[in-house]
């Protein structure tokens, strides 16, 4: 007890200073990687050019909005999915509700990549599903799922379910049921008892699922490499063919910085609108 | 039996016409399709139809590059699971990472978690924001500031690199779940201890640590976890380095062979096992 001003401090040091320097110092380093001029062969100075976010907003002006369009559609399509699901875990799977949370996740024990790359292999033209329903003549032989807007958007609302079940779940399963047998006891039906009473409730844990799904799938390139074909590039393509590939690095950083802007703009009016509160007190 | 009949049949002829008839209301409803557990059946046939075929073509026999469809059952990937040097190699450094991240950034994570669910102290709010910040930025994001500053301090990017990058990213998980545990624990089974004579040290050793260690082992488990099936982050500061997931990655070009689907299973398998001991375990505990 008498160490007391002292011992916390001891406790966090390490951990401050390892995310200091790998990830705040980091995101200074990379804004000012933003604002050089040069390449990798004459390197680059520190000249302030505040041309290069000019440059890549104008020049990747399409792949900005097609990610956060690809983000909303799978964040929508995580919420269709996971909502129903996670109600019926939280109030009528009874005793095995840690069962099915397992199942859930174990899905995911399994690696990202792999994972998304055996959705490439199942879509395929010829692949497990078309190519038997093909065989069997149920779908036009000339049908193609794969390389399409659907199946990225499908990739990304697969790999990040998770993300949007847990939170709700987590909700609805710390919901007082005395609030239902109220609502049903002043004559509520069962959908005015869900829209007056349960939906209300639950939104916190939609909320944060919302930040859990969109930030993620938004900025995701993985899902757009292996299931869009060249024609559905993400923002997250362009940084990584711009940082690795291309070694252009002043374009790849100011680009990640608009990325990073409009995605925390996103974040902070969400949590002005909803209470900061909510939203850290669900997430973290 | 006649005594009873004597003396019941006025009341009881009618009560169980009624109440065949309130159960049969009653029934009506609960006897109904339970569209919700089909329902929750047919998402989780979508989330694990990628495993099934995984786990279905380590046994495939393809006739050429691409394991793709089926031609036929064996067990040779299985006998030759390390025939690819370098895959194996990419193996080894995803768990070597894996589990050096999982020490690294157990010990920090808990130690953070430890301090933030027992003490107030200055700078409180701000390290929430730190870690806030870190496990809601995108990874492209950190793995473009982290090799944006590599870049510009001259650092060659590697193994090493790749750990740091990991522990970062896990520090924060790590120290929510040690969190959680310690704002549950109850401080007078502390206050005992001290009361029966125990220093601030044997109190941590002997009562404290103990009761938090499941926490620990799961921030442990769930840092090694999210650093085996690291991508996008590892793409961008693992430089020459490769891991489990990026040669996998690298080898789609060329065609898969069917060894990353026996490894992906043997993984999953492992992971299956935990999760079903974990479960057996909690439930042993209550």
């Amino acid at each position: 007890m008498r160490n007391r001003t002292t011992t916390p401090y001891v406790l966090v040091l390490p951990a401050w200073i390892w995310l200091a320097l790998f990830f705040v110092v980091p995101i200074g380093g990379m804004l000012s990687l933003s604002l050089t001029t040069g390449n990798v062969v004459t390197g680059f100075q520190q000249t302030f050019e505040v041309g290069n976010y000019v440059t890549a907003v104008s020049t990747y002006w399409e792949q900005i909005l097609r990610s956060l369009f690809y983000g909303a559609c799978a964040t929508l399509l995580c919420i269709a999915v996971g909502y129903p699901m996670a109600y019926w875990i939280a109030f009528r799977a009874g005793p095995h509700k840690s069962t099915y949370l397992l199942l859930i996740l174990l899905p995911f024990f399994v690696s990202f990549v792999l994972r998304t790359i055996s959705w490439r292999f199942l879509l395929a033209d010829n692949g497990v599903v078309l190519g038997s329903l093909k065989s069997v003549g149920l779908v036009p032989a000339d049908l193609q799922l794969l390389n399409s807007a659907p199946a990225v958007v499908m990739g990304l609302a697969y790999n990040f379910l998770p993300f949007m079940v847990l939170p709700i779940y987590a909700v609805l399963e710390r919901m007082d049921p005395r609030l239902v047998e109220a609502a049903h006891d002043l004559y509520a039906g069962r959908f005015q008892a869900f829209v007056r009473v349960i939906l209300p409730v639950s939104l916190p844990g939609v909320f944060a699922g919302v930040l859990m799904t969109f930030i993620p799938t938004s900025a995701d390139y993985v899902n757009a490499s292996v299931l869009g074909g060249t024609h559905n590039t993400m923002i997250g393509n362009v940084i990584q063919t711009q940082y690795l590939v291309n070694n252009n690095y002043p374009i790849a950083a100011s680009i990640t910085f608009v990325l990073m802007g409009l995605l925390l703009a996103g974040i902070f009016s969400y949590a002005r609108a909803l209470g900061t509160e909510r939203v850290m007190e669900v997430h973290t | 039996m006649s005594v009873r009949l004597g003396t019941e049949p006025p009341s009881a002829p009618p009560p169980p016409p009624a109440r065949l008839g309130g159960t049969g209301r009653t029934r009506g409803p609960r006897r109904r399709i339970d569209w919700g557990r089909y329902y929750t059946w047919l998402v989780l046939a979508w989330l694990f139809t990628p495993i099934v075929f995984m786990v279905a073509f380590s046994f495939n026999d393809p006739a050429g590059k691409h394991n793709i469809t089926w031609q036929g059952f064996t067990f040779k990937w299985y006998a030759n699971a390390f025939a690819h040097p370098t895959l194996n190699e990419a193996m080894f450094n995803s768990v070597s990472i894996a589990l050096l991240s999982m020490l690294i950034a157990g010990a920090l994570g808990s130690l953070l978690g430890l301090a933030l669910g027992r003490f107030s102290f200055r700078g409180k709010q701000l390290t929430n924001l730190v870690m806030f910040s870190a496990i809601s930025a995108p990874e492209v994001v950190l793995g473009a500031a982290l090799l944006s500053t590599f870049l510009m301090m001259n650092v060659t990017t590697g193994y090493w690199t790749t750990v740091v990058a990991h522990v970062m990213f896990c520090v924060s998980f790590v120290a929510i779940t040690v969190r959680a545990r310690v704002i549950t624990l109850d401080p007078a089974l502390e206050e005992a201890a001290r009361d029966l004579g125990a220093g601030p040290f044997t109190t941590f050793r002997l009562v404290t640590l103990p009761m938090l260690f499941p926490a620990i082992m799961a921030g442990g488990l769930l840092a090694f976890a999210l650093s085996i099936d690291d991508y996008i982050i590892t793409t961008f500061v693992s430089g020459d380095v490769t891991t489990f997931p990026l040669w996998v990655w690298g080898a789609t070009r060329v065609g898969i062979p069917p060894q990353v689907n026996v490894m992906g299973t043997l993984l999953f398998g492992v992971g299956l096992i935990m999760a079903v001991v974990n479960v057996v375990m909690a439930n042993r505990r209550r």
